[in-house]
C-alpha cells in the first residue's frame, strides 16, 4: 500500500509531470507564469482544488454514477462538480480566510477551465484508483503542476532581460523555453520505481 | 458578416491557436501522428459547430448571470455524444486520443467562441464561424503532425495512409504511412513532449513574422498612396 502511494506520488510529481509529459493545464501554465509570486498562488490554488475534486468526484462516481449505471454522464457530472466546487471554495475563502482569497485573486475562477483538474479526475477513473490513491494522485499531481509553473516563472523572469529574435516575442519564446524544461524533465522518465 | 471574411479570419488572421493563442494543451499533446491530428481536429470542428449553433439559437433567453454554466452544460453534452460515437465506430481513435476527447469540454476555443461570437450573432453566422474556426484548428494540428512525424520518425501520414493494401485511407489507425527516410535517422525527441512545445513555439513565431510583415507592407502601401494623393 505504502509503496503504491509513493510510486503514485513520484510518478505524478516527476516522471509523468502533468505539464511536461502529459500536457494537462498548459493554458494557466503559460498564462499565469510571468511572475514567481502569481505562479505560486496559482499553484497552491490548483493543489487545493485538484485534491478536493479528486476526492469528491471519486465518491460521486462510485456511489452515484457507477451504482446507477450512468457512467456515460461522467464528463458532464465531473465538470459540474468542479465548477460548483470552485465556486464554493471561492465563497468559503472569501468569508473565512480573506487573506488567502485576495492572494489567489482571479486565479480561483479560472481553475474551472483548467484541464489538469478535469484531467486528474478522468485519469482516476481510467486507472481504477481507490479513494486514497485518487486523493494522493490529485494532491501530488497539483504539486507537480506547482513545481512546473514556479520553475517556469523563474525562467521567464530571466527571459525578459535577454535578447531573442523579434518575431519570437511573447508566447513563442516561452514555448521554446518550456520545451527545454520538458527536456530536463525527460531525464526522470528513466527513473524506475521499485 | 460575409462568409469570405469569416473564412480568412478562421484560417489565418484570427486563427484560434496561432493568433488567439487558446486551446493549446491538446494541440501539443496529440500531434504525434497524422491520424490523431485529423481525428482530433474533426472532432473539435463538429463539437464547435454544434455548440455554436445551439448557443446562438438560445442566446436571447439565457440569463446573463448563469450563461457560463449553461455553455458548459451544452458543450459537455455534445462532447459526450462525440465521445460515445467515437468509442462505438472509431475505437482506434478513441484509444489514441484517450483523455483528450472528454477534455474538449474545457478547451478554451469552444467556450471562447460561445462567449465572444455566438452571443451576439445569428445562427447562420455562428454555424459558419464554427466550421471555419474548426478548420483553422484542424489546419494547425495537421501542420504540426506532418512536421513532428517527419522529423521524428521519417514518416508521412502514420495511421491514416495505408500503402500495404493498395494506396488508401484507413480509419482504424493501422496504416503504416509513407516512409520518407529510415526511422533510425529520425530525431525521435520530436515525437516526445519536447517536440510539442518546440514545434508550436516555432509555428507561432513564423505566424507572428508573417503577420508583422504583411502589416508593414500594407502600411507602406497606404503611405505611398497618400503621397501620390498629395
Amino acid at each position: 500500500m505504502l509503496t503504491n502511494i509513493i510510486s503514485i506520488s513520484l510518478g505524478a510529481i516527476l516522471i509523468n509531470n502533468f505539464i511536461f509529459s502529459q500536457f494537462l493545464g498548459c493554458c494557466p501554465f503559460l498564462g499565469c507564469s510571468s511572475k514567481v509570486e502569481t505562479a505560486t498562488g496559482m499553484g497552491l490554488a490548483v493543489v487545493f482544488v485538484m485534491g478536493l475534486a479528486s476526492a469528491i468526484c471519486w465518491v460521486i462516481n462510485e456511489y452515484l454514477l457507477v451504482a446507477l449505471h450512468l457512467e456515460f454522464l461522467q464528463t458532464l457530472a465531473f465538470i459540474l462538480v468542479i465548477a460548483a466546487l470552485v465556486q464554493f471554495v471561492e465563497m468559503f475563502l472569501k468569508k473565512s480566510v480573506p487573506s488567502l482569497y485576495s492572494a489567489l485573486g482571479i486565479y480561483l475562477p479560472l481553475i474551472t477551465t483548467n484541464c489538469a483538474v478535469l484531467g486528474v479526475v478522468l485519469l482516476n477513473v481510467q486507472n481504477n484508483y481507490n479513494f486514497l490513491e485518487s486523493l494522493v494522485y490529485g494532491i501530488t499531481g497539483g504539486l507537480g503542476f506547482m513545481l512546473a509553473i514556479v520553475l517556469f516563472a523563474s525562467v521567464r523572469e530571466r527571459i525578459e532581460f535577454s535578447d531573442y529574435p523579434e518575431c519570437f516575442e511573447g508566447f513563442p519564446i516561452c514555448l521554446v523555453s518550456a520545451a527545454l524544461l520538458a527536456l530536463a524533465f525527460m531525464g526522470f522518465s528513466g527513473m524506475k520505481i521499485f | 458578416m460575409n462568409i469570405k471574411k469569416q473564412f480568412k479570419e478562421g484560417l489565418i488572421t484570427n486563427n484560434p491557436v496561432l493568433v488567439q493563442l487558446i486551446g493549446m494543451c491538446a494541440t501539443m499533446a496529440i500531434t504525434t501522428t497524422l491520424f490523431n491530428g485529423v481525428g482530433m481536429g474533426l472532432s473539435v470542428l463538429i463539437i464547435l459547430t454544434c455548440c455554436n449553433v445551439a448557443v446562438s439559437a438560445i442566446r436571447k433567453i439565457i440569463p446573463n448571470e448563469i450563461r457560463l454554466a449553461i455553455f458548459v452544460v451544452i458543450i459537455a453534452g455534445f462532447v459526450t455524444i462525440v465521445d460515445l460515437l467515437l468509442k462505438a465506430y472509431i475505437p482506434a481513435l478513441s484509444d489514441a486520443l484517450g483523455v483528450f476527447i472528454p477534455l474538449i469540454v474545457v478547451n478554451c476555443i469552444i467556450i471562447g467562441r460561445a462567449e465572444a461570437f455566438c452571443q451576439k450573432n445569428t445562427v447562420g453566422a455562428s454555424f459558419f464561424d464554427g466550421i471555419f474556426q474548426g478548420l483553422g484548428y484542424t489546419l494547425v494540428l495537421i501542420v504540426m503532425c506532418i512536421f513532428r512525424e517527419l522529423i521524428g520518425s521519417g514518416r508521412f501520414g502514420g495511421g491514416l495512409i495505408d500503402i500495404a493494401n493498395g494506396f488508401r485511407l484507413t480509419m482504424d489507425g493501422t496504416g503504416a504511412g509513407i516512409q520518407i527516410f529510415p526511422e533510425t535517422f529520425g530525431a525521435s525527441i520530436m515525437t516526445l513532449p519536447f517536440g510539442g512545445f518546440l514545434t508550436l513555439g516555432l509555428l507561432i513565431a513564423v505566424m507572428q513574422y508573417a503577420l508583422k510583415k504583411s502589416a508593414k507592407k500594407q502600411e507602406l502601401k497606404a503611405q505611398a498612396e497618400k503621397e501620390v494623393d498629395e
